[in-house]
């Protein structure tokens, strides 16, 4: 009775934050939302027991993807209304709805034809995380490898793209070096001259 | 079943009740420490030695005009001290606050839920509180909030990234994420305590949690001479003191996790049963974080960064490197 409730509620919960992403057009509005929806979540992870895999959709999607979206979007005006531009609205909508479909019919068929069984049950008197570590080092190794050489490779592209001249101050850098800054500094001047 | 639930609602009353009580108290604590250490007399006029100075703050804070400026993002701008106050408390209910005891026949657990993987829940909580300063930034509709947000979001996600990695070792040492594990492992008396094992990750730990809390030698989310006051700017009446708080209950969470993590949680310490010695642990925490206060000045962000990213970081992965080469042999 207790786990129904809960499932209920976060269910609807969920549903309603994330409904709010798509429909609202204040962009403060859908990042909360969806940063809200994604805690939801984690709430199904720990009704299932899974409370390695609930704590880490915390930490990962809502304290670290999320606020780096937020700290993208400090360089907009939040206050304002997004004006979408959308050529076709029934086109988006039969194609959104016909895609929703297809997941749900998809993710849910296994479960009306009730085959659906663990390939690889969660071994007894073993804790959330152990578990997790020793699927992750025995069956899906390679993948684990491989997710992580990519991660490393994004990392370095990151800081070659970003690390140009980072050990110099910005504002004590005269203005040919920084070719960066050289470019905004010449548009405000051409844009207070205009 | 239905006595499983009583138990969790009163437990959560109580712990509810007793850290918002003491967060006030800890303020006024705060006043007399700092005025001690700066030879002045701190608060003296309400009731004796001013202890009913918490008092006539509280009346204060809920009299107060409750204002959100125009042009600020109304829903946003009064959920946002609500996020901070609740992610503080929410991190609370998996910490062992003392050991199991008996009540008219009854063993209490005071733990409101003992969750397999109890730190790592507390502190992703802890880093959800990130969005309460973040938030009230961002709707606040004033570039000294939009600094103050901006800070925080740097400051916050940097540090959890130093704490994540410096708690590593000693879990690594422990082989557990519980909560209670992790105080059980160290129940052999003061010489068991990590903290002598693990003196480096101490060290991390409490400096990344300092700033996360944005105690003062890492304050620049509300400095005051450089963004007035942050992200609380536009704030009044309680939902400023809500802010605070939140802010209250965090340095006391960090105080338990310290104790419990590094020195030897609620275990009996000599003749000291373990409930009082896991408070007087908290305590001399508490009194750490107001004796650093008073010690240390403020430091720039610049600074900050390159504090977090150059030099504890690294320290931090050598450490883990050590452990494991260590816990490997």
């Amino acid at each position: 009775m207790f786990e129904a409730v809960a499932f209920y509620l976060f269910g609807a919960l969920t549903i309603a934050m994330f409904l709010i992403v798509v429909s609202t057009k204040n962009i403060l509005y859908s990042m909360s939302a969806l940063a809200a929806g994604m805690i939801f979540i984690s709430a199904f992870f720990f009704l299932l027991d899974a409370e390695f895999l609930g704590v880490v959709q915390i930490v990962v999607y809502t304290g670290a993807v999320m606020a780096l979206y937020a700290f993208g979007m400090m360089f907009f005006d939040s206050t304002r209304d997004v004006k979408e531009n959308i050529e076709n609205p029934r086109a988006v909508f039969v194609l959104s709805g016909m895609i929703a479909l297809l997941l749900v019919l998809m993710l849910g068929a296994p479960i009306v034809g009730a085959n659906i069984e663990a390939s690889q049950p969660t071994p007894e008197n073993m804790g959330n995380a152990q578990a997790v570590g020793v699927v992750l080092f025995t069956k899906y190794l390679i993948p684990f490898e491989v997710a992580a050489l990519m991660l490393l490779v994004a990392m370095i592209a990151g800081i070659i793209l970003a690390g140009k001249k980072m050990d110099h101050s910005l504002t004590l850098m005269n203005e040919e070096d920084s070719n960066i800054c050289d470019r905004e500094y010449k548009k405000n001047k051409k844009e207070e001259q205009s | 079943m239905s006595a499983y639930i009583i138990e969790t609602i009163i437990k959560v009353v109580v712990v509810m009740l007793v850290f918002s009580a003491l967060a006030g108290f800890i303020t006024y604590l705060e006043r007399k420490v700092l005025a001690f250490m700066q030879r002045r007399l701190g608060p003296m006029y309400v009731g004796p030695y001013g202890l009913l100075q918490v008092l006539a703050d509280g009346i204060k804070l809920f009299t107060k005009e409750d204002i959100v400026p125009s042009n600020a993002n109304r829903p946003i701008f009064m959920i946002a001290p609500v996020i901070s106050a609740a992610t503080a408390f929410i991190a609370m209910a998996a910490i062992p606050f003392f050991p199991e005891f008996d009540l008219f026949g009854h063993t209490v657990r005071p733990i409101i839920s003992d969750i397999n993987v109890g730190l790592l829940f507390v502190l992703s909580v802890g880093a959800i509180g990130m969005y309460g300063p973040l938030l009230a930034g961002m709707s606040s509709g004033n570039k000294w909030s939009l600094l103050g947000a901006a800070r925080a979001t740097v400051q916050l996600l940097s540090f959890e990234v130093v704490s994540g990695l410096a708690i590593l070792a000693p879990l690594m040492v422990i082989g557990s994420l519980s909560l209670i594990d992790i105080n059980n492992y160290q129940h052999g008396g003061i010489f068991d305590w990590l903290v002598w094992t693990q003196p480096v990750a101490f060290l991390l730990f409490i400096i990344a949690g300092y700033a996360e809390l944005n105690r003062t030698p890492f304050d620049l989310l509300e400095h005051e001479a450089e963004v007035v006051a942050g992200f609380a700017t536009e704030y009044s009446g309680m939902r400023w003191g809500m802010f605070f708080i939140g802010e209250y209950a965090n340095m006391i969470t960090l105080a338990f996790l310290s104790a419990l993590i590094f020195f030897g949680g609620f275990n009996d310490l000599w003749f000291i049963p373990g409930g009082i010695a896991i408070l007087l642990k908290v305590m001399f925490f508490i009194f750490l974080f107001l004796w650093v206060r008073a010690a240390w000045p403020h430091i720039r962000p610049d600074q900050l960064m390159w504090l977090c990213w150059k030099v504890l970081m690294p320290i931090a992965l050598v450490n883990i490197l050590i452990t494991g080469i260590v816990v490997m042999i």
